[in-house]
């Protein structure tokens, strides 16, 4: 049972019934990011694919802008309560990343350029829930959201959606990542509430 | 797991920015730099919660104080800023985060830069390392709007004025003081590098701020020479663009 607060009466809107529990409406787009913002030249960029010991594949800029790719609008909730509504996106789906990949692994480690990385479970990078989204709006991705390419898996808080996305391992097992380590929920599931550890 | 938290004291640091002790019975301590999450609930239930960071140092009272700015229009802030009263409660989760910290057995050198209430936290730091004794050298760049938007001003200024290893620079983007040497203006690479400590020291670097701000701020001290793996951030707020 919540303590009430004397004198609040709160600030409530139509858009409110479509956000998860604990979060706020914005229109617009914070930053949060844990360092310096990476600046990637796209001659120097690279995607690759990994099994923890062996490059499976990998893409330079060129090659990865003449694979397939999607526009796609969604909902984004970040782990610090704002949801962002109706964003519109461009990127190449990961189920065309991981095409005809044979792997036992069940989970994967993305690799950020400036060392960040995020966990998930291999899953939820599948069935059209994740891109490497490279536009956002009608521009290319700014630096500070995560330009030249970031992941995007609006299914679950925004931490996962690792910015300035250079690689994906895929494992076996579990391990957590940059955020997952320092106390933030390993799934983080937006409609569960799953913020933090024991949440 | 929420907690609750009595109000025992109000203190406005400027006429926006209201600073609130809070007593925590369960507290289990922090460490400077962790913010809370904070929770209003209105009579029919619905409810509303903000992040802010702890202002405060560790301390065996189970205190904690909270430094926050009223937003134009925010939901929370106003409330905090102006309606929250001595004796009232506060639901609060937390300590939270565990990246943008100081710990007090670190030793080398520490740069802070603090961008408008971006202080919050590392006046935490600073608090944190004066109730360790630590001898850890700090130093502070805490740039504001202006004279009148300075949190903390007397409390900085004596903790500087004892203490040689505690060094503060202010810079003034809008307005600023009467024949100060520095024009109005945000950062730029000829501030950072005549205050801060430079990079062959390798100092570890704390920057919060507005987006902007800390945006600008960390281009510089990489492009000092500071190793990006040096340089921790918070930032809060949109970039600008609107969508």
């Amino acid at each position: 049972m919540a303590l009430i607060s004397r004198g609040f009466s709160g600030r409530r809107s139509e858009a409110d019934v479509k956000l998860p529990p604990g979060q706020y409406l914005t229109t617009d787009f914070p930053v949060l990011s844990a360092g310096p913002t990476p600046r990637v030249s796209l001659d120097q960029w690279e995607l690759t694919i990994t099994d923890g010991t062996n490059v499976l594949r990998r893409w330079d800029w060129k090659s990865f802008r003449n694979l397939p790719t999607d526009n796609f609008t969604v909902d984004l909730h970040c782990v610090t309560r704002w949801s962002k509504l109706g964003t519109s996106w461009e990127g190449v789906s990961l189920d065309t990343i991981l095409a005809d990949l044979k792997t036992s692994a069940s989970y994967a480690l993305v690799r950020s350029y400036g060392d960040y990385t995020t966990n998930l479970p291999l899953k939820d990078l599948m069935h059209k829930q994740a891109w490497i989204a490279f536009r956002f709006g009608d521009k290319d991705l700014a630096p500070e959201h995560g330009g030249p390419a970031r992941l995007l898996v609006p299914h679950l808080y925004l931490w996962k959606s690792a910015k300035w996305v250079r690689g994906i391992t895929l494992m076996e097992h579990d391990e957590p990542g940059f955020w997952e380590r320092l106390g933030y929920h390993n799934y983080g599931d937006p409609w569960r509430e799953q913020r933090y550890w024991g949440d | 797991m929420w907690r609750v938290g009595t109000v025992i004291a109000l203190h406005d640091e400027t006429p926006t920015a209201r600073t609130i002790t809070l007593e925590v019975p369960d507290w289990p301590g922090h460490l400077a730099g962790q913010h809370v999450d904070v929770r209003l609930t209105a009579s029919d239930g619905y409810s509303a919660v903000r992040s802010y960071s702890i202002a405060s140092a560790p301390n065996s009272e189970r205190h904690i104080q909270l430094t926050v700015e009223r937003l134009p229009n925010g939901e929370v802030s106003p409330y905090l800023t102006q309606e929250l009263a001595l004796g009232d409660r506060l639901e609060l989760r937390g300590p939270l985060g565990g990246w943008f910290v100081w710990r007090t057995q670190q030793t080398e050198a520490i740069q802070l830069v603090a961008g408008g209430s971006g202080i919050v936290p590392l006046m935490a730091m600073i608090r944190s390392r004066v109730a360790a004794a630590s001898d850890a050298p700090f130093r502070l760049l805490y740039s504001v709007r202006e004279p009148e938007a300075v949190w903390y001003a007397d409390e900085l200024q004596a903790l500087s004025a004892q203490d040689h290893s505690l060094k503060l620079t202010r810079a003034y983007t809008r307005v600023v003081p009467k024949n100060w040497p520095r024009p109005p203006g945000r950062i730029d690479a000829a501030l950072i590098s005549n205050t801060s400590w430079p990079a062959k020291l390798f100092p570890t670097c704390y920057v919060c701020g507005p987006t902007s701000f800390v945006e600008n701020a960390t281009d510089l001290l990489t492009t000092l020479g500071n190793s990006p793996d040096k340089i921790r951030t918070e930032r809060f707020g949109p970039t600008g663009e609107r969508k």
